[in-house]
This record gives C-alpha cells, structure tokens and sequence, in this order.
C-alpha cells in the first residue's frame, strides 16, 4: 500500500481531494461564498509560504506571525486608506510633525553618543549616557504625544491615511514587517532557538495592544472600513466579479513568488540555507555567516508574512485590532505549513487549502454536533446546558488545533508531502 | 571464566557505515585490558559500543555471560559496568561529593563507605570535597570522574583515554590508581593513547586497526612483538 | 507620608505579589529549560488548569475554609497542586516522551508544547466558560488595613489575605525547593542532568523517573502560582497567556537552568511592571505649588501606561538578550 502511494500518485491523489473539497464548498454553499473562501486561502498561502521559508528552509521559529500580519494591515490600512481631511487641517497635523520631529531629533543624539569617537573605547560611559538619552526622549515623546492623541482623538478621529494605491500599501506593509523581522533577528538569531519564539511571540502581543489602544493612529477598537481594494469592489460589480478579480490578482502574486521561491531553492543561495539548518555546526565551520543567512530568510519570511496579511485584510475590508488572535493568525498557519510538509512549496499550498476549508467548515459542524449533545443530555439526563454553550463549543476548535500541531509533529513530522531532496 | 566478551561485533554512530569490523574481545575476571592502536582505529567506538552509546549492527556483547546490547545506560551499571569518558566526565556545577553520589544513583544503601574508600584511592579529592568540580584541575577532574564511576560498585571499569592532556607525571599517578583499584578486584578495561606505558601494565593488550583486530595478546607479548612494534609503537 | 504609603500600596505589595507568582511560575520553566532543554510554553495553561482545579474544588467543598479558618481555594491547593502535577506527568508522556525519542530538535519541543497550550486552553474553556470567577463566593475576603503610627498618614497599608498566604507559600516553596535540589537524591540528579545529561546517562540516573519528578515539582508550582493569582484577583481563562511573557522574561534574567536565578527574575519582572505603571506624579504633587511655572504638571506621569504594561518584560528580554543573554546567574550557554 505504501509503496503503491509513494512520489507522484501519493501527491496526485492529494492534489484532486484538495478539487474535491473545493467543488463541494461551490456546490454547497454557492460561488460568491466559494470565491470568498478562494481569495482567503490564496491571501493565507503567501503567509504561510512566508513561514515555509523561515521554518522549512531555515528552522527558525516563529511564533508571532499575527504581530507580522497586524502591523503590515495597519500600515497597509494607513497608506490606501483616503485622507482624512479633518485631521489635516487642524492644528493637531503640525503638532504631531513637532513630536515626531523630536523624537527624530532624539534618536539622532542616541545615534550620536552611541558613536562619539571619544567614547569608542569607554564602553560603560558610553552604555550609560545611551541609556539615558533614551530615556530622555522615551519620556519627553511620551509626554507631548500624549496631549496632541488626545486632541486627534476628540477632534478629528484619527490621522486617516495616505489616499495612495492599495498597492503600495501591500508593498509598504511587507516592507514594514521586513524591519520589523531584522530588529528581532538581530536581536535573537544568534542565541538558542527557543528565544526567537519567545520574542515575536511578545512582539506579537505587543504590536496588537498598540493597534488596539493608540486610537489616533487606528481607531483602535472602533475600527477602520471599509478598505479601499486594489480591484473594483462589490458595490460596483457585484459579489462575484469582484471577489473573482481579487482572486486573480493574489494568484499572480503567489505565482510570482512561487518561480522566485523555486528559483532560490536551487541556487547556491537555498542550497546554503538548508546546510545550515541541516547541519549548523559545519556550516559554521566552513566559514559561512550562518546568522546572516538566517536573518535574510527571516526578513524574506516576515516581508511575505506582511504583504500576505495586508491582502487577508484588505480583503476582508475591515481593520479591526481585535480581530488579530493567535490562533487565527499565527497557530493556524502552523498547521497549514507543518501539515502540508514544511520546506515544500505545494505542500504547503495543499495544506493552506486543506487546513482553511476543514477549519471554515469546522465551525458549522462543531455547532452541530454539540447542538445534538445538547439535545441528548436534555432528554436523557435533563441537562440545562450553560447560557454560552455554543461559544465554549467553539472552543473545541482551538483543542483540535492543537492536538493536530501534536499528532503531525509525532507521526508526520515531514507533512503530506515532504520536502524532496533534489540533487543538483 | 571471561567477564566480558565481544564476538564479531559491526558497529557504527547511527546509520553511518559501522567503524568497527567484525571485533573480537574477550576479558577475563580481575584483569586489566589496554584497547591502543593508531587515530581513527574505532579504539573509543569499541568502548562506547559495550557501554550501550552507539548503533550496534550485528555481533554479540556479554557480560557474565549475559547479553547486555540491548539494556540501557542505567541497566548496564545495575548489571555491574561503569563508564569514564574522555571528556566532559565531571559534573562541573557539583561539588565533588556530590559528584560521587551521583555515580551511586542506582544505589539505596548508605554511601559513607565507598565515599571513604575512594577518598582513600584518590586523597587529594578529600579535601577539596565541597568545592565544585568544574573548579579543579584536569589530573583531579580525572580522580573525580574514576571515583564517581566506582560509586556504582562495578565489577568492570571501562576507561575512555583516563590520561589524555594529562602530564606525565599525573598519567604515571592514574595508572598507579588503575592498578590499585583493579587490585581490589575491580576488571579494567581503557583506551590509551600512551601505548607503551599503558600496554605495561595491562594483563591483555588489543589492537585495533581501521576497525578491525590487529594483534591480540598479553601486554608484554604485545611489548615485545617486533610487527607490533614497527607498526605503531614507533620503532 | 500618604504618598508614601500610596507607594508601598501600589508598588511593593503588588509588585512583591506578583512577582511571587512569576518566581513560581518561572521556577518550573527553568527545571524544565535545565532538564529537557525546551521552553515549555504550556507553562501558562498549566497554571489555569491548577486554578481551575482549585476553584472546582471550592465550589464542591465551599465549607471547608471555615473549619479551618482559610479560604477554601488555599485550603483546596495541596489537591490541585497533585492534580496538575499528575497531569503535567500524563501530558509529558503522552506528547513530549515520544517526540524525545524521536531525537527531536527543542524547536520541535517548543513547537508540541504550543500545540499542547491549545489543546489546554481549548478544553479549560470548554468546561469552565470564558467568563471570569471569583473564589470568594461563599466567604469574605479579609482584608488587612494597617494604620502607620505617624500624624500625616491618613491612608493605610492594604494587604489581603490571599497576598500574604501567597508570600507565606512562595517562601515556604523557595525553601522547599532549594531542601529538594541539595539534599535529595533526586533534587540532586536533576542538577547533574541539567549540568550534563550524557554524563548523568553513564553515571547510571534514570533520565525518565528525573523528569518525572520534574514535572511534579513544575506542576504543582506552576497549580500553586496560578490558585493563589486567582484567590487574589480572579480566575480567567485566558490568565495563562499574559503570564507567558513574563515567566519567561523572569526566568531567562535569571539565567536559564537555574531555579534561584528565577526567584530573582520573577521579582526582578514584578517590580518593574509595577514601577513602569505606577504614576509618579505623585510624588511631585506636593510641591505643586514651588515648581516653576513652565513646568505644567500632568496629571499621569506613568513610565508606561497601563494598557502597555506587557511591554515591560518583552523589554527586560530584549535588554537582557542583548547584553547578557546568560542571564544575571550564568545560566545555561546560549
């Protein structure tokens, strides 16, 4: 049996289950909801072949991805979103330039002492003064951005956006998250593995109470929408059409970075990466800068991570900070790539496709069974079922997750379809 | 009657091409064997394999007579084994008491007594007993690391390179301290790099060479032997 | 004077508070770092199950804190504590064991333990509601208000019963580990696994019966952490994920593998996240009338507002991952 399903046909047999399942979500639940589901699992598929790059190529660990996906939204959101007059005209628009302006100026004079010549080789001095001339400018922003949030917030709402193409902002929330994956790169790639998951996991959490509670900026939980598209949107021509455009531009998008993705594993660029995750040891020894490699595959995760989470977003059409939740946005995609085979470009487009329409479809069906549990522990034990039994129910999703996260790891650790070792 | 005896043993680190060819030994209760040969001759893979570390393709390990490749690493100092590697052999944040109790872990009965009778092999760890052992010097990490191994009550004594990087006046007092221990009737089995001197004080020499045996005798025959001489003890 | 007390209120009581339930919590995450060599991210959730064993318990047995004159839940914790340290035995064997002898690498460890975390959270949720709890439904919290024998303090220093039995157990468990790792057979193998497992392997310890007692000790601190969070607070599903961060920021700046470091660290963490949010500007409040006048006081002079306080282990990490990634103790290497 096993060898019967081995290479080709194991996959071929994968690939038309995946058809499968997507005919009966058209057949079932009609084309704009099957459209709808197909832009969502396209938008998912570049996140997750951001994180196939960081953990199938390279091993790294991250453990944050909706802090990547939250803040390339949020940026994305803050370019294409239109002006906001309002704000524009108050007084609050130069008021916030000053602030910024000195914070800007404040970190020039960190920059500054941090490479004072006379300082060189004063490294306590040197720390000491960095230290606190950061927490100089840390409390003197804090302080004037305080008043001048106020002022926006009761006035204007918030700073509104750019008004440039959604494009752009696609561009400008991968490029976004791609700073962010090099300052926390910096910081942890040359320490133990764990650390680098520990880290984006708080940088996470981070980003999203700032999303949440710098209402001048974001809203916060009032939220944002609806979000310009980069195609016509419903309203213009209707459900269909417009979700079927959208569709296609994500698709050209996953393509491009499916031939750029391929094109890299093969080059003696790939080829170095997956040495060093297969063996860091003699990688390191040969005199390759293993931390440098790994913070490039960690920036080009985190960028596809970006550009992927702004269009999820901008599909959805709506900018809500709450709405970020790790089980949606990062443990998810853990499933998608580790199920799908980690390193393996279709398999992890195959477990996109697999994991986001069992778990769309899961919530229906979780329902329906604990209706029915319901309904027998009432007529048979005369149980009164809790007031929020249907969203505890739900919460059996989160156990499934989790428990799919332990079962492959134990007895699929290479996925589906695993990652093939071509020969070059 | 042999204590421990290897017939035919394929052995190797995970899946890789075995190192060891088809190596036979056999030692007998209350003597010492000296493993020596040239790099890369499997002499500490020939160890590791008895002590259970590595991926044993084909052959047969016994000890007493019994079977031991298929028992784990705390089973095999139950059965009587204790195992000195070359490096790393000392728990460096433990003092050296604690080191010691360590090595009887399989033990319940009370320690005092074989804590004693290795202070009485090695005197200068009594007074350091307190002091970590990441804090001593390399001839006394050695002692610490016996005198744990010996914590066990072992009826073999399996040595990994006891004098590597030690000065010839420490590895002349560890082989006294082999000798010593072996008097008391504990069979010894190392790994030398110092052949000449550790094949004089060895009941039984072996061999090895690219993983196969080369030579196996007496230690003074092995002295003696002119091929043995001309092929690796230089001259 | 009042100022000071307000101080002491706000700062040291619940700074000390909380960074007894960090120093518990970050106690296991470190035995668990030193001996398996994974950071346990279940840690949290570990804690909520205790909590909610507890509370369970209480809501059974709402009358045995009287008999005694405790509250139920501290009354209830030994139960709870052997109940999570059971269970973080049965979760190591039935999804950590397996993955090790796989000779998986600790990312995939982390990895499972993530996995674990949900299926956790899933099932806390599941039987026991997203709704926060209070453990005093059927008692009365006491309450202490002590008066300072000075004229101008006319506040008092508030401290609650919960807080003081959970200084009294993290002293009592600061003792009782510190009595397990040096004088017990077992405390001490834990510490020669941790130094160096292939050597505790060849001395003859037995690795599994070591991590079992691990998970004991990592279980019941980690039930004992989260009940006696809950007695002081409330108890809330979703506890386990804001104590993540911090456990884990505690026990790195400790030094990881290192159990005395992590006491250090969890108060380390708990001072500064009330220090960070505690508002100065009282302080200054005094003298409001002497400050010149460009000198516009405001009325929250907070280092970090509230609603940030996360930020501030994700900021002592990220300091100490930079210039001391070995944490204060020398933990393990990096």
């Amino acid at each position: 049996m096993n060898t019967l399903l081995t290479g080709y046909k194991k996959e071929a047999l994968i690939v038309s289950f995946c058809g499968v399942l997507i005919a009966l979500v058209f057949a079932n639940f009609g084309s704009a909801f099957g459209l709808r589901m197909l832009t969502e699992i396209a938008c998912f598929t570049i996140i997750a072949l951001g994180l196939t790059i960081q953990w199938g190529f390279a091993g790294l660990f991250n453990a944050g991805i909706m802090g990547f996906i939250a803040l390339a939204a949020f940026v994305s959101m803050l370019v294409s979103y239109p002006v906001n007059e309002a704000f524009w005209q108050s007084d609050f628009s130069s008021q916030l330039g000053w602030v910024f302006a000195k914070l800007l100026l404040g970190v020039a004079i960190i920059w500054g002492i941090n490479s004072l010549p006379t300082l060189r080789n004063r490294i306590k001095l040197r720390r000491l003064l960095v230290v606190i001339a950061i927490a100089i400018t840390y409390l003197v922003f804090m302080q004037n951005l305080a008043p001048v949030a106020r002022g926006i917030e009761t006035g204007a709402g918030f700073i509104g956006g750019f008004g440039l193409p959604v494009w752009m902002g696609w561009i400008a929330g991968g490029i976004v998250a791609g700073i962010l994956a090099w300052f926390v790169g910096h910081i942890c790639l040359g320490l133990r593995s764990d650390y680098l998951a520990i880290a984006t996991l708080g940088i996470a959490e981070i980003i999203k109470a700032v999303l949440k509670n710098a209402d001048w900026l974001t809203r916060g939980t009032l939220t944002v929408s609806p979000l310009p598209w980069p195609v016509e949107t419903p309203g213009e021509i209707g459900f269909i059409a417009s979700r079927a455009q959208y569709l296609s531009v994500t698709i050209v998008i996953i393509a491009v970075i499916f031939w750029l993705l391929q094109r890299a594993y093969s080059a003696p660029w790939g080829r170095m990466i997956r040495a060093i995750r297969d063996n860091e040891l003699s990688s390191a020894a040969m005199g390759k800068d293993v931390n440098g490699r790994r913070l490039e595959v960690f920036i080009l995760g985190s960028v596809l991570m970006g550009v992927g989470g702004a269009a999820l977003v901008t599909f959805n059409s709506i900018f809500d900070p709450s709405g970020f939740l790790p089980l949606h946005h990062t443990f998810l995609i853990w499933v998608m790539v580790i199920l799908g085979g980690a390193g393996n470009n279709t398999g992890t487009l195959i477990g996109t496709v697999i994991v986001y329409i069992v778990w769309v479809m899961s919530e229906p069906a979780t329902l329906w069974v604990f209706e029915g549990i319901k309904h027998l522990g009432l007529e048979w034990f005369a149980w009164q079922v809790p007031n929020d039994f249907d969203s505890r129910a739900l919460q059996m999703r989160v156990f499934l997750i989790g428990l799919t996260i332990t079962l492959v790891l134990r007895f699929a650790p290479s996925g589906l379809i695993p990652e093939k070792i071509r020969e070059h | 009657m042999s204590l421990v005896n290897v017939s035919n043993l394929v052995a190797g680190y995970g899946n890789n091409a075995p190192i060891l060819q088809n190596v036979d030994m056999t030692l007998q209760q209350g003597q010492i064997g000296v493993i020596v040969g040239p790099n890369g001759a499997g002499k500490s893979t020939l160890l590791k394999s008895i002590f259970g570390l590595l991926n044993i393709h084909s052959g047969e390990i016994t000890h007493n007579d019994k079977s031991i490749i298929h028992l784990r690493a705390d089973q095999l100092v139950q059965q009587g084994l204790a195992f000195v590697p070359q490096e790393f052999n000392v728990f460096e944040s433990m003092s050296v008491e604690e080191n010691l109790e360590m090595g009887a872990f399989i033990r319940s009965d009370d320690l005092s007594d074989s804590i004693d009778k290795v202070y009485g092999y090695f005197p200068p760890l009594k007074e350091k007993r307190n002091q970590p052992a990441g804090e001593l010097s390399g001839g006394q990490r050695q002692m610490v690391a016996m005198g744990r191994a010996l914590m066990s009550n072992p009826s073999l004594l399996l040595l990994d390179e006891p004098t590597a990087g030690l000065s010839p006046l420490f590895m002349e007092k560890i082989f006294e301290r082999i000798i010593a221990v072996n008097k008391s009737g504990v069979t010894v089995l190392m790994v030398e790099q110092h052949a000449r001197q550790a094949l004089a004080i060895a009941d039984m020499g072996f061999v090895l060479v690219t993983g196969q045996n080369a030579f196996t005798d007496t230690g003074q025959a092995l002295l003696q032997d002119d091929d043995v001489a001309r092929s690796f003890l230089g001259g | 004077m009042n100022e000071i007390i307000f101080f002491i209120n706000k700062v040291l009581i619940s700074g000390a508070a909380i960074g007894s339930v960090y120093a518990m919590g970050a106690i296991g995450v470190t035995l668990i770092f030193g001996i398996l060599r994974f950071a346990h991210f279940a840690h949290g959730d570990m804690m909520t199950l205790g909590a909610f064993f507890a509370f369970a318990l209480t809501v059974m047995f709402p009358q045995a804190g009287q008999a005694i004159g405790l509250p139920t839940g501290f009354v209830m914790l030994p139960v709870a504590m052997l109940l999570t340290a059971i269970i973080a035995v049965l979760l190591d064997k039935t999804f950590y064991l397996p993955l090790r002898n796989n000779n998986v690498s600790p990312v995939v460890m982390v990895m499972a333990s993530i996995g674990v975390t949900l299926m956790l959270q899933g099932l806390i949720r599941l039987f026991g509601g997203i709704e926060a709890r209070y453990f005093f439904f059927a008692e009365r919290k006491d309450i202490f208000r002590i008066a300072l024998p000075f004229e101008d303090a006319s506040r008092k220093i508030v401290i609650t019963e919960p807080q003081i039995l959970l200084f009294l157990f993290t002293l009592f468990s600061v003792f009782a580990i510190h009595y397990i790792l040096n004088k017990t057979k077992f405390g001490k193998a834990m510490r020669a696994v941790s130094d160096n497992p292939d050597l505790a392997r060849v001395s003859g310890i037995n690795i599994q019966k070591v991590t079992i007692v691990t998970w004991l000790i990592a279980g019941s601190l980690a039930a004992a952490a989260g009940t006696l969070l809950s007695l002081d607070v409330s108890l809330k599903p979703d506890l386990s994920f804001n104590l993540l961060l911090p456990i884990f920021a505690a026990a790195i700046v400790g030094g990881v593998g290192h159990p005395y470091g992590a006491i250090v660290g969890g108060y380390v963490v708990g001072f500064a996240e009330t220090l960070s949010i505690f508002n100065w500007a009282i302080f200054l409040r005094p003298f409001r009338d002497s400050l010149p006048e460009w000198f516009e006081l405001s009325s929250n002079l907070a280092l970090v507002p509230t609603e940030y306080k996360i930020t501030v282990p994700f900021f002592i990490l990220v300091v100490i991952l930079i210039w001391r990634p070995t944490g204060l103790f020398k933990g393990k290497v990096i």
